[in-house]
């Protein structure tokens, strides 16, 4: 009886068995080449640069619609803010784009300067803006090596990574960091820069034209990339605009939109320099921007440099800006201010600011709400890589899978600056 | 610029602005909440201003007992060269309010990611999801009543196996 039951279920399953295959067969498109496959790109993808992740919903080769995933490397960079001080949070942005860290130092310093009402010293600031171009050069020389070795120029990386070691070499000599430089301080900078550190700068601002002119050689002509570049990725001035795109990326869409004109701050009203701007809005366009940013830098730091004044790096403001250390050691007074500021911070009034700076990436801006105590009540970072993001669905509709990593590695996002 | 601005905002929109603050050189206008749609258009597409770049969306938690929640729109144009912000104050009775993606295409993560961090809702948003967040997180990180060392278990780890 029992044996029975059992080759009974035996017999109730093979059959279900079989007919679940029956209907598996029976599965019929009409057409094979018109069904979609949604095709899942990172977090963790050598040519998403950092932890991006990217959905792209597939017809063939062509991308038909991509969505992306951000938020891989949140830190909580604005709720750290409202719970440090001032000062202490100054290190915090060497890790928002850590491909540029030393123009981050910069805009945190200046938006508290703004809200505290104060300004640095004029040789602080000369430091500042020469510092400041040093790493758009870094910045920039990362994103066109990217995009090469994204296409396959492999070489090509070689050449601006060699550069890029040279600028932290700079970096070490004159910041004391490669990395988490934390240069500036409120109301000036942390310490001068040396003759050995102008002298290290004038020769790489002097050998990097000749680089780039081998580097241009290698690419700009080349026909398979410029066919693997040239009207992919198009972007209208329109579009651009409507989807807040800032930096070389609106730039490249025919925009002369630079903070640095429209907004001065540091020193950029006394230098003289242009800025480039391309119509064509596409990924050569993103790409060809970058190396014109780079001769417009090199020009400002040479300018900058003939100009230096002599004179004081942070400004004397017992209130805002901490005392040299060995007077902290010698004097009383520097003594309390030191032990004041840091324990309760800079008091600055009741009030909210907006400062913006044209970082490498685009519109790098702090917007802070004072309540008059040493915290900001709140700090809210305006990341440009995390606007160019998201207009990355529109660039990648109609595109091939293949030029995805061309149209990623031409935004130039960073992660870390996105994820805050 | 300042004056033309302010006669501008004025003359269209006299009982909705509630206070005009001038401070450190920048201009913020309070508007009413329910009219911010209207505004957003105003600036937009008005011929002399023509704001066609909206850089950033923003709130702020003031944590009083009235009108908690602030919703901050910097916006910039592009022909005056010139930034302005708007604020709008949001009550926590009350946390809904009406999304300027229509007028801005880039209003769209902005407007994510203070959803994500303050839990302020836009109505007709294309995709109002967290952007930061885990789908599944039940607080609002940014508010000040959230701690700094965060909340025990509301992340779910990996389990070992």
């Amino acid at each position: 009886m029992k044996e029975n039951s059992l080759s009974n279920n035996q017999d109730i399953r093979n059959k279900i068995i079989q007919k679940l295959l029956e209907q598996d067969v029976q599965i019929v498109s009409e057409d094979p080449l018109e069904n979609t496959m949604v095709l899942n790109m990172g977090p963790s993808h050598p040519s998403t640069h950092g932890v991006l992740r990217v959905l792209l919903k597939l017809d063939g080769e062509t991308v038909v619609d991509a969505m992306c995933d951000v938020g891989y490397l949140h830190r909580g960079f604005e709720k750290i803010a409202e719970n440090s001080t001032y000062h202490e949070f100054i290190p915090h942005t060497d890790r928002l784009d850590y491909l540029s860290p030393l123009s981050n130092n910069v805009a945190i310093a200046l938006a508290i300067e703004k809200v505290a009402g104060i300004t640095a010293p004029p040789r602080a600031q000369y430091i500042r803006t020469i510092l400041c171009e040093l790493a758009r050069i870094s910045s920039h020389l990362m994103a066109i090596g990217s995009v090469g070795i994204d296409l396959g120029a492999l070489t090509y990386w070689f050449y601006t990574f060699t550069e890029r070691e040279k600028l932290y070499d700079i970096f070490d000599l004159v910041v004391g960091a490669r990395f988490t430089t934390s240069f500036t301080r409120i109301g000036g900078i942390s310490h001068d820069i040396t003759e050995e550190g102008i002298q290290a700068i004038k020769v790489f601002i002097k050998e990097l034209p000749n680089i780039l002119k081998k580097c241009e050689k290698l690419l700009n002509r080349n026909r398979i990339f410029i066919d693997r570049t040239q009207g992919i990725g198009k972007i209208s001035l329109n579009d651009a605009l409507n989807w807040g795109l800032s930096g070389p990326n609106l730039r490249a869409s025919g925009s002369e939109r630079d903070l640095r004109k429209d907004e001065p701050y540091l020193i950029y009203p006394e230098l003289d320099f242009d800025v480039p701007y391309y119509n064509e809005g596409d990924t050569l366009a993103r790409f060809l921007i970058r190396i014109d940013e780079i001769y417009e830098s090199l020009r400002i730091i040479e300018q900058a440099l003939k100009k230096l004044p002599e004179g004081e790096i942070i400004s004397n403001d017992p209130k805002n800006a901490l005392p040299r250390k060995e007077k902290i050691y010698t004097k009383m007074e520097e003594l309390i201010n030191d032990f004041m500021l840091v324990n309760f911070g800079i008091n600055p009034p009741v009030g909210e600011i907006y400062q913006a700076i044209e970082s490498s990436k685009g519109e790098l801006g702090f917007y802070i709400v004072s309540d008059g105590s040493g915290y900001p009540w709140r700090l809210k970072i305006r990341s440009p890589s995390f606007c160019n993001l998201q207009v990355l669905p529109l660039l990648l509709k109609g595109q091939m899978i293949s030029d995805v990593v061309a149209i990623i590695g031409s935004i130039d996002p960073v992660m870390g600056e996105c994820d805050k | 610029m300042k004056e033309l601005l302010i006669n501008k905002l004025k003359e269209k929109f006299q009982d909705f602005i509630e206070e005009i603050i001038d401070y450190s050189n920048e201009l913020t206008f309070v508007i009413s909440k329910n009219k911010i749609l209207d505004v957003c258009y105003f600036l937009k597409n008005n011929e002399d201003l023509k704001f066609d770049y909206l850089v950033d969306i923003c709130g702020v938690d003031r944590f009083k007992k009235e009108n908690r929640f602030e919703v901050v729109y910097n916006i910039w144009s592009e022909k005056l060269k010139y930034r302005i912000r708007l604020r709008i104050k949001v009550d926590e009775k009350d946390l809904q309010l009406d999304s300027v993606t229509s007028i801005w295409k880039s209003a769209d993560w902005y407007e994510r990611e203070t959803y994500d961090m303050f839990g302020i809702v836009f109505l007709n948003h294309p995709d109002l999801r967290r952007i930061y967040m885990p789908e599944e997180f039940e607080y609002f990180p940014l508010r000040k009543d959230f701690p700094l060392i965060g909340i025990p278990d509301s992340l779910p780890l990996p389990r070992r196996n």
